[in-house]
C-alpha cells in the first residue's frame, strides 16, 4: 500500500465506523472492496491487516450492530472475506473471535438489521470470498453457516437468494474438492459429512411438493454440473438422476424452465461426454417427451447444439422442434406433399393442441419455433438431413396465413387463418426465418414461391413499418443467395422479372406517409444498387422506375433519418451512375454541389454525417465528380466540415483527408478495396505534396482536430498525423528543423489552438515548417494519453480515498449538487 | 323500423348525367335509356304506412327516408340524432341537385315491362324488380320528410307507447351515427348498424352500455374487410403524391362528408412531407361549404382529441387552417369562381361516388384520357370497374383504396367478447366467408351460440319471450298489505285488486267498495256489474308431518289409525270412522261420508299445522 494511502486509511476507517457519518454513495464502497482486492492479490493480506490497525478495529467495532449501518456492515463482511481468503490471514481473524462474531449464528443472523437484503447479501459475499481453504470448510461447517445458507436459498430478494445457490455450489465444490484429494470418486457414502448435508438438502429438496423449492434445488444443480467437472459430478447425478425422474410423473411437472436447463448443463458436461452414458441419454429423452411443446423447444434446441449425442435423441429433438411447422403444413397443404423429415412428425396431438388453442398460444409456439430453427440452421451441427424444402414450404405458408392469401383445407387450418390473419409477431419471425434458409440450396418452384410471397408483403398497404423491414432483409438476402446459385453466371432468369414488379412497389413506399417506411426502403435501394448496380438487367429497370428522381426528392425530407438514407442512397446511385437523369434535376452540375449544401446547411446531424460518408467513399472510389478535380472538393469538404459542430462530421472528415492522403502517398493499392480501380497516379515528391497539403488546409485542418475538445475527433487526428509522419520519414531531403523563419509562427499557432482559439488561421504554412512541427509534436504521447479513459486521473486509490473523505463532512450540499 | 337506406347500386345501369352534353357518351353504342334517374329497391313485405318509429343510425342509413314518409302514407316518427339530420340533409341536398341540374326532357317506363326487359342487353336484363325503381326525391320531399324527424341526444331514454324504451349510444362511425338499445323492464335489444373503434373523428363506440342484451342485432359492417383503413390511406397518400409529383392530376370521387373529413387531415399532415405544399386541392360539392363548416360546429359529437380543441379556442378539424392558407379550396360546383381559380396539376375531390351524376363525370371526361392522371376509390359502396365502365377506354391511372371504417371481423369478435349478448342476429351474409374468399374463415362472425342469420324478405322470431310485465300498485293498495314472513327473506301478502291496464302500462287499483244494499231495482243492475268482492279466504302454507298428526288424532280420541304411504305422500286411514286423509305434496283432501260435523273436526286438525296469511 502506498504511504500516502496508509496515512489516509485510519481517518477513512474512522468516519466508516462512525454511524453519524454516514457514507452516501454506494459506488465508493464497492471501488474501495475492489481496491482491497487487488492489495490482498499482490501482498500479504497479514501484513496489511498488522500494519493498518485501523482496518482491524473498524471490523471489531462492527460488532456493535446499533453503531453501524447496514451498508458499512455489509461492507465490512465483504472485506473480511476478502481478507480471509488467505489461509494466515483467516487464522489471525480468528483468534480475535471476529470471524465467529461476523459470520456465526450470534453475528448479525440475530441482528435487526438482518432483515437489509444488503446484509444478507454482504454475509453471503463474504462467506463466498472467504471459503478457499480447509480451515473456511470447517469453520463453516461448526459455525452452522451450511443451514443458514438453506434458509436464504428461499429468501424474498431474489439478489439474495441466486448468491445463495452459488454459495451452496462454491461451498459443496469446495468440500468435495477437499475429501478427494488423492482417492478417485468416492462413492456417496463416503464423501464429507458437510457435502452430504448439501446433497441430501437438495435430494430433500427435490422431492419437496413445493415447487419453489424444487426450482431452488434444480438451479443449484444446474449451476454445480455446469461450474464443476470432477469425477464426482458422475455420482452426484447416479445419486441425484431419480428423484429428478420423479419431478416428470407430477402432473403438472413443477420448474420446467429450470429442469430444462439441470437436464442441459449434464449433457453439455465433459463429465458425461462420452456416449456411454446410457441412463443420461435416456433420461433426456424422456424430458422431451413429457413437456409441452413450449417448454420442450429450449430443450430440444439445447439438444442439438450439444457436441456429442446420441443420434436417435438428435432425431426426436429435431422432431419436437419441427412439430409445430408440420402441424401447419398438415393443416394448409391440400394433398399429401413429397415425403420430407416432417412427416413423421405431424401425428403429434399435444402440438397440434397447443397451436388450436388460443391464439396467443398459437403465436407463442410458432415464434419460438421459428426463432429456434434459425438459431439452429447455420450451425455447423445442424441435423442432417435438413428440411429445406418443407421448411420453406412451412414458412411460405405461415407469411400466406398471416397475410389471408393461404388456402387452408381442413377446420384446424382455417382456426389458424383465424388466429394468424395480420399477426405481427408471427410475419416478423417468419420473415427473419425465411431469411436464414436463404442460405441453404432449394428448389426452383419454391424459390419463386419464396419470391412471390415477399413481392405480396412488399406491396402490401397492410404491411406494418417492422414488417416490411424484415421483408426488404429477407429479399436482400434471397436476391444474394439467387444470384450465387451455382450454374448461374450473373442473375437467376427470374430475377429480372422480379425486379420489375418489385420496382413499382418500391416507388410507392418512397412515397408512404410513414417515415420508417421511407427510410428503410431507401435502405433497401442502397443495398440493391449496391450489389447489382454493374448488372444490365437491374440497370435497365431502375433507370426505367422514377426511383431516381424520387430519391433525389427525398433528400428534402422533413425527417432527418430519411434525408440521412437519401443521401446514403444517392451516394450509392451515383457512383453506380444510376442518379436521375439531369433533365429531372433542378440543378444541372451534378450531386456534388447538392449534396454539399446539405453539409452546410442541413440543421440535423445524420444527414450532414451520411454526407461525408458518401464523399468518402466517392473519394475512395474515384467518383468522375470527385475526379474531375479532387482538391478543390478535399478542400471545400474540409472548410464545412471543420466548422460543423457535430463531432461525428469531423471524424468523418479526418477519414475523408486519411483517404486524400494515402491516395497521394502512393499507398492506395495497399487497400483492399481498392483493387479493381485505375492505377493511381504515381506519388508527388514529397515537398509538392507537402505543399499542396498546406494549399488545401488539410494539415490545418488536422492540427486544429487534435486538439479537438472530442476526444474521438483527437485521436482520429492523431493517428492522421501518425501516419503522415511515418509516409514522411524516409524522406531526408528536406531542410532541418530550425532553419525556417515561419517555424515560430506555426508553434505558436499551435499553442493558441491548444489552449482553446480556434478561430485563427495558419498563416501561409511552409512544408518544412510543418514537417518540422510533425517531427517535434509528441503524437505517441498523444495517443497514449488519448487512449486512457477520461477518469484516469481520479481512478487512483489515493483520490478514491480522498473523495470519500472529502464528502462525508458535507452530505447535503453533495445531494444537492446531484440535482 | 331500423334504418331506411338507399341502395344505389342500381344506377350503375345508367349512363353517366353529363352536365354539358358529351359527344362522346352520346355516341357510346347500346341501349341508351331517357329515364336516368330511378332507385329504390324494396319490397313489400310490409305496408309501410303502418311503422310506427324509424330509428336512424347514420347520414348514409336514411337516404331512402323521403320515399318512405312522403310516398307511403306513413304517419309515424322518425328518431335521429341533429349530425344525422343536417349531414343527411347535405347528402339529400346534394343528390337531388345533381340530379335537378341536368333535366331530361321525357322518361320513359315501358321497358320495365317485364316482357320489354328480357329483349334487353345485360345486365339490365338480369336487373331484378326493375318495376320497383324509383325517380329520384325532391328537395320539397327531404324537407317534409325531415321535418318528421324527432332529434334525441347520446344516452338520451325515449319511451315509445309505454312498450319500450329506445336509446341512441354512440358507434363511433360518423358524426352523430348511433347503435339503439330497444329495451323493456326485463328484455333488451341493441341494434348495432355501423360503428367503428377506430380512432376517427366522431366520439368512440360506447361498448359498455350494450352489455346485458338479450339480443344483439349487428349490421353495417365493414364492406371491405380485407382492407385496413390505415394501410388504405397510405396507399391514397402515396397514389396522390406520385401522380402530383409527375405532373399528373388526382381526381377522388366522394360523398361530400365522412371519410372527407379524416382524408383531409392526412393530408395536413402528409402534404409538407410529401413537398406537396403548392398543390391546390378542390372540393367541389353543392354543400361542400355547408359540410365543412358543420363539421366544425358538432363539437359535443367529435372525439375527445377534437373536443378539447374547441375550448383552446381552435377548430377541431385542421381543414380550417387548409381553408385558411388558401391550400383547400371549395367550391358548388364547376361553374363560376372555379373555372377562374382551376391550376393545374391538383387534387379534386367531388362527388358522385357511382361516377354517374354530379360533377366528377366532367372531370372523368376531362382528364380520362391522359396516363398522367389518377381516379382514387375511396368509397367502398361501388364496384369500380362498373363504375368506370361507360368511360372505358380509359388512359387515366385507377386506384382502389377503399377506406372503410366500419367494424370488421376481428373487431366484432373482441366486440361479441366484451359485450356478450345472449344471442346474436345478423345478416346471413356475415355467417359465413365471402363468396370470392372462401377460404378466410377469419372474415366471418364466430361466436358462441351461433348467430342467427336473416335473409332478405325473411321473417325471424327473436329468441325470447316477454314472460314478466312490470306492475304498478297504487300507494293506498299498498299501505294496505301485510306481508307475512314465510322463510326468512321471504314476505308474502295476497290482494285484491283491479288491474288496470293502459298504454302498455300496467297498475294495480285498490277494489271498489262491496256494493251498497240495493236501495231500488234500477241499482241493482248497475251493482251487478262489479265483480263480486268476497272477503277471500287465506292461503294456507307448510307441510304436515304425518307423525305428530298421528299423535294429535289419538289425543283426540281416534283409534285404529293407519298410514300407508303412496307414490305421492301418505294416506292416514281412521278405520273405525270410514274416513281417509289423504296428504299429498300441494293438497289434503279429508275423505268421509256424509259427517260433515267429523269433516269440520278433522280440517281444524290439520290446520294447526298450517300457516295461515
Amino acid at each position: 500500500m502506498d504511504p500516502e494511502c496508509s496515512q489516509l486509511l485510519p481517518a477513512l476507517c474512522a468516519v466508516l465506523a462512525d454511524p453519524r457519518q454516514p457514507v452516501v454513495d454506494d459506488t465508493c464502497l464497492e471501488k474501495l472492496l475492489d481496491w482491497f482486492k487487488t492489495l490482498t492479490e499482490a501482498e500479504s493480506g497479514l501484513q496489511l491487516l498488522q500494519e493498518n490497525a485501523c482496518l482491524v478495529e473498524l471490523l471489531s467495532h462492527v460488532r456493535r450492530p446499533q453503531d453501524v449501518s447496514p451498508r458499512v456492515l455489509s461492507f465490512s463482511m465483504r472485506l473480511t472475506g476478502i481478507f480471509a481468503t488467505q489461509e494466515d490471514c483467516f487464522q489471525y481473524l480468528q483468534q480475535g473471535e471476529l470471524l465467529l462474531r461476523l459470520f456465526g449464528e450470534a453475528g448479525p443472523l440475530s441482528w435487526a438489521a438482518w432483515n437489509i437484503p444488503t446484509v444478507r447479501s454482504g454475509w453471503i459475499q463474504g462467506m463466498h470470498t472467504l471459503a478457499q481453504h480447509p480451515s473456511a470448510l470447517c469453520f463453516l461447517s461448526d459455525s452452522g453457516a451450511v443451514d443458514t445458507i438453506f434458509s436464504l436459498q428461499e429468501d424474498p430478494s431474489l439478489f439474495v437468494a441466486s448468491a445463495a445457490n452459488q454459495l451452496l455450489v462454491h461451498v459443496l465444490a469446495l468440500s468435495m474438492q477437499d475429501g478427494t484429494v488423492g482417492s478417485h470418486s468416492p462413492q456417496g457414502g463416503a464423501w464429507p459429512t458437510c457435502a452430504q448435508k448439501i446433497v441430501g438438502h437438495v435430494e430433500e429438496s427435490l422431492r419437496s411438493p413445493a415447487a419453489s423449492q424444487v426450482t431452488q434445488a434444480l438451479n443449484v444443480l444446474t449451476t454445480t454440473f455446469s461450474r464443476c467437472h470432477s469425477p464426482w459430478t458422475e455420482v452426484l447425478w447416479g445419486q441425484l438422476s431419480p428423484a429428478v425422474a420423479g419431478l416428470l410423473e407430477r402432473e403438472p411437472i413443477p420448474a420446467t424452465h429450470s429442469l430444462v436447463d439441470l437436464v442441459l448443463s449434464v449433457a453439455r458436461s465433459p463429465v458425461f461426454s462420452s456416449m456411454d452414458h446410457r441412463s443420461l441419454w435416456k433420461m433426456v429423452g424422456q424430458t422431451l417427451g413429457h413437456l409441452s411443446p413450449v417448454q420442450a423447444g429450449p430443450l430440444a434446441l439445447g439438444i442439438l447444439k450439444l457436441q456429442h449425442c446420441p443420434q436417435q435423441l438428435k432425431t426426436q429433438a429435431f422432431g419436437v422442434l419441427l412439430q409445430p411447422l408440420a402441424c401447419v403444413l398438415k393443416a394448409t397443404v391440400e394433398a399429401p406433399g413429397p415425403p420430407g423429415l416432417l412427416d413423421g412428425t405431424a401425428g403429434s396431438s399435444m402440438s397440434v393442441d397447443t397451436l388450436l388453442s388460443s391464439k396467443s398460444a398459437c403465436v407463442g409456439l410458432l415464434c419460438q419455433t421459428l426463432a429456434h430453427l434459425e438459431e439452429l440452421q447455420p450451425l455447423p451441427q445442424h441435423p442432417l438431413p435438413w428440411p429445406q424444402g418443407p421448411l420453406l414450404g412451412a414458412s411460405v405458408t405461415l407469411l400466406q396465413l398471416c397475410g389471408g392469401s393461404a388456402t387452408p383445407s381442413s377446420s384446424a387450418g382455417g382456426r389458424l387463418c383465424v388466429m394468424l390473419a395480420g399477426c405481427v409477431r408471427v410475419q416478423r419471425a417468419a420473415l427473419d426465418f425465411l431469411g436464414t434458409l436463404s442460405q441453404g440450396t432449394s428448389p426452383q418452384e419454391l424459390v419463386s414461391q419464396v419470391f412471390a410471397v415477399l413481392l405480396e408483403y412488399l406491396e402490401s398497404p397492410d404491411s406494418s413499418p417492422t414488417v416490411l423491414k424484415k421483408a426488404f432483409q429477407a429479399t436482400l438476402q434471397w436476391l444474394l443467395s439467387s444470384s450465387k446459385a451455382p450454374g448461374c453466371s450473373e442473375l437467376s432468369p427470374h430475377i429480372p422479372l422480379f425486379f420489375a414488379e418489385l420496382f413499382p412497389a418500391l416507388r410507392k413506399r418512397l412515397c408512404s406517409p410513414s417515415w420508417e417506411v421511407r427510410d428503410s426502403t431507401l435502405e433497401f435501394l442502397t443495398h440493391l444498387s449496391r450489389h447489382w448496380g454493374g448488372q444490365a438487367d437491374f440497370r435497365q429497370a431502375l433507370l426505367a422506375s422514377e426511383l431516381p428522381v424520387l430519391v433525389q426528392q427525398l433528400l428534402q425530407d422533413p425527417e432527418s433519418y430519411v434525408r440521412a438514407s437519401a443521401v446514403t442512397a444517392m451516394g450509392q446511385l451515383s457512383s453506380r451512375r444510376l442518379q436521375a437523369r439531369p433533365e429531372h434535376l433542378e440543378a444541372q452540375q451534378g450531386p456534388v454541389p447538392e449534396l454539399l449544401h446539405i453539409l452546410s446547411s442541413d440543421s440535423e446531424g445524420f444527414p450532414r454525417r451520411a454526407v461525408v460518408q458518401v464523399f468518402t467513399e466517392w473519394l475512395r472510389d474515384g467518383h468522375a465528380d470527385v475526379a474531375r478535380d479532387t482538391k478543390l472538393f478535399v478542400t471545400t469538404v474540409l472548410q464545412v466540415v471543420s466548422q460543423d459542430l457535430d463531432w461525428e462530421v469531423r471524424v468523418q472528415g479526418l477519414e475523408l483527408a486519411q483517404v486524400f492522403l494515402a491516395q497521394n502517398l502512393g499507398c492506395a493499392g495497399h487497400c483492399p478495396y481498392a483493387m479493381g480501380l485505375p492505377e493511381p497516379a504515381p506519388p508527388s515528391p514529397l515537398p509538392e505534396l507537402l505543399r499542396t497539403l498546406g494549399q488545401l488546409r488539410l494539415l490545418e485542418f488536422a492540427f486544429r482536430a487534435l486538439f479537438d475538445c472530442d476526444r474521438p475527433v483527437a485521436q482520429k487526428a492523431c493517428d492522421l498525423l501518425l501516419f503522415l509522419r511515418d509516409k514522411t520519414a524516409p524522406c531526408g531531403g528536406l531542410q532541418e528543423p530550425g532553419g525556417s523563419p515561419n517555424l515560430a509562427a506555426v508553434e505558436a499557432s499551435l499553442q493558441r489552438w491548444q489552449a482553446g482559439e480556434q478561430g485563427r488561421p495558419l498563416e501561409d504554412p511552409e512544408p518544412e515548417a510543418m514537417l518540422a512541427i510533425l517531427r517535434s509534436v509528441d503524437l505517441e504521447g498523444l495517443r497514449s494519453r488519448l487512449a486512457e479513459s477520461s477518469d484516469h486521473v481520479e481512478k487512483s486509490p489515493l483520490s478514491l480515498l480522498q473523495d470519500m473523505l472529502a464528502t462525508v463532512g458535507v452530505p447535503e450540499d453533495n445531494e444537492a449538487d446531484c440535482y | 323500423m331500423l334504418d331506411c337506406g338507399l341502395d344505389m347500386t342500381s344506377t350503375l345501369n345508367f349512363l353517366p348525367l353529363p352536365l354539358v352534353q358529351s359527344p362522346r357518351l352520346s355516341n357510346l353504342p347500346g341501349w341508351s335509356l331517357k329515364d336516368g334517374n330511378a332507385f329504390l329497391d324494396k319490397t313489400e313485405l310490409i305496408d309501410l304506412s303502418t311503422v310506427d318509429v324509424v330509428l336512424i343510425s347514420n347520414y348514409h342509413c336514411m337516404m331512402a327516408l323521403p320515399y318512405i314518409t312522403e310516398r307511403t302514407g306513413f304517419t309515424g316518427t322518425v328518431y335521429a340524432t341533429e349530425p344525422t339530420v343536417q349531414i343527411g340533409r347535405l347528402l339529400m341536398e346534394e343528390l337531388v341537385s345533381f340530379i335537378e341540374r341536368v333535366p331530361k326532357a321525357q322518361s320513359a317506363s315501358l321497358w320495365k315491362n317485364k316482357d320489354t326487359q328480357r329483349l334487353l342487353p345485360p345486365p339490365l336484363k338480369d336487373a331484378v324488380e326493375v318495376s320497383t325503381w324509383r325517380r329520384c326525391y325532391t328537395m320539397q320531399e327531404v324537407n317534409s320528410a325531415l321535418s318528421k324527424v324527432q332529434l334525441v341526444g347520446y344516452s338520451q331514454k325515449t319511451e315509445l307507447f309505454g312498450a319500450v324504451q329506445v336509446t341512441p349510444l354512440s358507434s363511433g362511425y360518423a358524426l352523430g351515427s348511433s347503435n339503439w338499445i330497444i329495451q323493456s323492464h326485463y328484455e333488451k335489444v341493441s341494434y348495432v348498424s355501423g360503428s367503428s373503434l377506430l380512432t376517427t373523428h366522431p366520439q368512440p363506440m360506447d361498448q359498455a352500455s350494450l352489455k346485458n342484451s338479450d339480443v344483439l342485432v349487428l349490421t353495417g359492417l365493414t364492406q371491405i374487410p380485407t382492407a385496413n383503413p390505415d394501410g388504405m390511406v397510405g396507399e391514397f397518400c402515396s397514389n396522390l403524391a406520385l401522380t402530383v409529383r409527375n405532373g399528373g392530376n388526382v381526381l377522388v370521387p366522394c360523398y361530400p362528408s365522412g371519410v372527407i373529413y379524416d382524408l383531409l387531415e392526412c393530408l395536413y399532415q402528409y402534404i409538407d412531407s410529401a413537398g406537396l405544399a403548392s398543390v391546390p386541392f378542390y372540393f367541389i360539392s353543392p354543400v361542400a361549404n355547408s359540410s365543412l363548416e358543420f363539421s366544425q360546429i358538432f363539437a359535443e359529437w367529435l372525439c375527445h382529441n377534437k373536443q378539447s380543441k374547441v375550448y383552446l379556442p381552435e377548430p377541431p378539424f385542421p381543414h380550417a387552417e387548409l381553408i385558411q392558407t388558401n391550400k383547400l379550396k371549395h367550391y358548388p360546383s364547376i361553374h363560376g369562381d372555379f373555372s377562374n381559380d382551376f391550376r393545374q396539376p391538383c387534387v379534386v375531390f367531388t362527388g358522385h361516388p357511382s361516377l354517374r351524376f354530379g360533377d366528377v363525370v366532367h372531370f372523368m371526361e376531362l382528364w380520362g384520357k391522359s396516363s398522367l392522371n389518377t381516379v382514387i376509390f375511396t368509397e367502398p359502396d361501388f364496384s369500380y370497374l362498373e363504375a368506370l365502365a361507360p368511360y372505358q377506354p380509359l388512359a387515366m391511372k385507377c386506384i382502389y383504396c377503399p377506406i372503410d371504417t366500419r367494424l370488421n371481423f376481428m373487431q366484432v369478435s373482441k366486440l361479441l367478447k366484451e359485450v356478450q349478448p345472449l344471442h346474436v342476429v345478423c345478416p346471413e351474409q356475415y355467417t359465413q366467408p365471402p363468396p370470392a374468399q372462401s377460404h378466410r374463415m377469419d372474415l366471418m362472425i364466430d361466436c358462441q351460440p351461433p348467430a342467427m342469420a336473416y335473409r332478405r324478405a325473411e321473417v325471424l322470431a327473436l329468441p325470447f319471450k316477454r314472460r314478466y310485465e312490470k306492475i304498478e300498485i297504487m300507494p293506498e293498495l299498498a299501505d294496505s298489505l301485510v306481508p307475512m314472513e314465510i322463510k326468512p327473506g321471504i314476505s308474502l301478502a295476497t290482494v285484491s285488486a283491479v288491474l288496470h291496464t293502459k298504454d302498455n302500462k300496467h297498475v294495480l287499483q285498490p277494489p271498489p267498495r262491496p256494493a251498497q244494499p240495493p236501495s231500488s231495482k234500477k241499482r241493482k243492475r248497475v251493482s251487478e256489474d262489479v265483480p263480486d268482492c268476497k272477503v277471500p279466504k287465506p292461503l294456507l302454507s307448510g307441510s304436515i308431518p304425518v307423525d305428530q298428526l298421528v299423535q294429535t288424532l289419538e289425543k283426540h280420541g281416534f283409534s285404529d289409525i293407519k298410514v300407508e304411504d303412496t307414490a305421492k305422500g301418505h294416506i292416514v286411514l281412521l278405520q273405525e270412522a270410514e274416513t281417509l286423509i289423504q296428504i299429498e305434496e300441494d293438497s289434503t283432501h279429508i275423505i268421509c261420508d256424509n259427517d260433515e260435523m267429523l269433516r269440520v273436526r278433522l280440517r281444524d286438525l290439520v290446520l294447526k299445522f298450517l300457516q295461515k296469511f
